[in-house]
């Protein structure tokens, strides 16, 4: 069984965002970036269904400029067996990565895709349901628990207030949480071994596809900032000040 | 002009968040109707019909839709969509499932968690955590958006119109997808993302045990619990108590912080609460810049006695 997981580039979680000046943006200039976490998920699951013999070979995906080669050299270095870059500089919205990605899943054949539920730089929450909405295949979003069986793929997800386990027929899509598993650390061999894998580059112009941006960003703010506060002394003085001062007890 | 509310429900109750919804569409200033999908879904019809400002309850009740599975769900939404020019649902975890499938089916993009209306094609949207405000505007022929519950207030009580309903005949099957089985937390508290008070605990508490004191205070202040992504990872407690950009938004009336240091993407999910009240030993600790209220303390001590002074107050 071939899978496909999908990674995108972008400002690493622990980098304090700043917008720009000028108000199209955030500064993304000399900041550090990384594989977002939530597909740095969906590699590891991945490539644990790779070592449990279930899958036959991982295969990584990225969209953007040439850069995102890094990116993807880290999904090899995790284990992945190969690469895919299309590349593009426009800037791509989930409906555009959604046809990108059907349109490479349809030379290839994948039986499962595994994505990152969201990306932490636009936070949209939509690329993995609109592919299987493009594919027709079935979803499960929000995985925290994923089990192929023969033709089917068990899959326990988050919802409001607790779990729910649908079983998929295989091809599918699933979108991944954070609890469904922790990414491995890499280690310097594998780093050394992830150069050697193949990285193919498709130009996304020779893909035929309408990838224009229909989403149109007027402008990018910081958001307003909550006044500060006071320190209080003891739980006494909060609990009198919640109750008479902010009337909240 | 039409816009097509998704109920959020569970075939029994109409979930509140439809009422933050309805707000968000009366900006909009169209016909508003709104859709249920679900089966033995009567009492949820009913309810729906009294809700204000709808014009006319549409209803798909099957045993195909008993799960409200994205798939065929997103198949229904797109075949009555072309009547639309605006489909909103809340971005819970059930919006966020199946609006983007219907954008694909209909070859739309859409925007997703608006918590602000500009106009007509123009929308508020955070992105990076929460840390970026941006502008968006959407010209799609149908605009499919979702909606964040704690940026629109609650419409106001039922209407004493009956809204009409109609019922949609036509159903789509489930082809690939099976509903296995479900788990809810079972829990006596108000639920998490509609709690008047919530009390939230973070890596402070160091074990699953001692966040469970956590329990006697909510249960004094009838609040939901909530919890870090720290305190989740560490498996102190269930994923579905998380606050923050990737777990659920909140605004409750008062949030009291316990052992969280306030990472950004804690934040994300809980700065537009009302009151915030800090308690962490640590002084520095960000979590105190959006807090009206903090106090330096150990967390362990401060829940004792936060018990007994909110128990004689």
């Amino acid at each position: 069984m071939k899978v496909f997981v999908t990674v995108k580039r972008v400002v690493d979680y622990t980098v304090p965002v700043r917008v720009k000046d000028d108000q199209t943006g955030v500064d993304t200039a000399h900041v550090k970036m990384s594989m977002n976490p939530f597909d740095e998920i969906a590699v590891e699951e991945a490539v644990r269904l790779k070592e449990q013999g279930i899958a036959s070979e991982v295969v990584a995906l990225s969209i953007g400029l040439p850069v995102c080669h890094e990116t993807l050299r880290t999904a090899l270095s995790m284990g992945a067996d190969r690469a895919i870059l299309v590349e593009t500089d426009l800037d791509i919205q989930p409906l555009a990565a959604a046809k990108i990605i059907q349109a490479i899943a349809r030379g290839e054949s994948p039986q499962l895709i595994i994505l990152g539920k969201q990306a932490i730089d636009t936070d949209h929450n939509q690329t993995g349901q609109m592919l299987a909405g493009l594919l027709n295949w079935p979803q499960a979003t929000f995985a925290s628990k994923i089990k192929v069986e023969k033709e089917n793929v068990q899959v326990t997800r988050e919802i409001e207030g607790g779990l729910e386990t649908l079983r998929l027929q295989l091809p599918a899509v699933i979108t991944t949480d954070l609890r469904l598993n922790k990414p491995r650390y890499l280690s310097l061999p594998q780093i050394m071994q992830a150069k050697k894998k193949p990285l193919q580059i498709i130009q996304a112009s020779s893909l035929q596809l309408d990838l224009q941006p229909r989403i149109k960003i007027i402008k990018v703010v910081a958001p307003q900032k909550r006044r500060s506060g006071m320190k209080v002394a003891t739980v006494k003085e909060l609990v009198d000040r919640l109750k008479n001062e902010a009337q909240v007890l | 002009m039409k816009i097509l509310l998704i109920a959020e429900h569970n075939n029994k109750l109409l979930h509140v968040v439809n009422d933050h919804v309805i707000t968000a569409a009366q900006q909009l200033a169209g016909e508003i109707e709104i859709l249920v999908i679900g089966n033995e879904c009567e009492s949820v019809v009913q309810a729906a019909q009294k809700l204000p400002s709808i014009q006319k309850v549409l209803v798909a009740n099957a045993p195909e839709y008993a799960y409200q599975l994205a798939e065929n769900s997103a198949e229904l939404i797109a075949s009555l969509a072309k009547k639309y020019q605006y489909i909103m649902t809340a971005a819970t975890t059930s919006g966020k499932n199946t609006m983007p499938r219907v954008a694909a089916l209909l070859n739309l993009a859409m925007v997703s968690d608006v918590v602000k209306i500009i106009s007509a094609n123009t929308f508020e949207r955070y992105i990076y955590a929460g840390n970026a405000l941006t502008t968006v505007v959407n010209d799609e022929s149908i605009k499919l958006i979702t909606i964040r519950q704690t940026a629109f207030p609650k419409t106001k009580a039922n209407s004493e119109k009956i809204a009409p309903v109609e019922r949609i005949t036509t159903v789509f099957p489930n082809r690939g997808t099976q509903w296995v089985s479900q788990e809810l937390t079972a829990s006596a508290r108000p639920e998490l993302s509609a709690a008047k008070r919530v009390v939230a605990g973070g890596r402070g508490f160091k074990s699953a045990e001692n966040f469970k004191l956590l329990e006697k205070l909510a249960d004094q202040l009838h609040a939901a619990i909530g919890a870090s992504r720290a305190a989740v990872d560490a498996g102190f407690a269930p994923n579905d108590y998380q606050v923050g950009q990737t777990g659920k938004v909140v605004a409750p009336d008062l949030y009291i912080a316990i052992g969280i240091s306030g990472a950004i993407q804690h934040l994300a999910g809980m700065k537009d609460s009302k009151v915030i009240v800090a308690i962490n030993n640590d002084p520095d600790a960000p979590i105190f810049a959006v807090a009206d209220y903090g106090l330096v303390a150990d967390l362990f001590e401060a829940i004792v006695e936060l018990e007994k002074w909110i128990k004689d107050k």
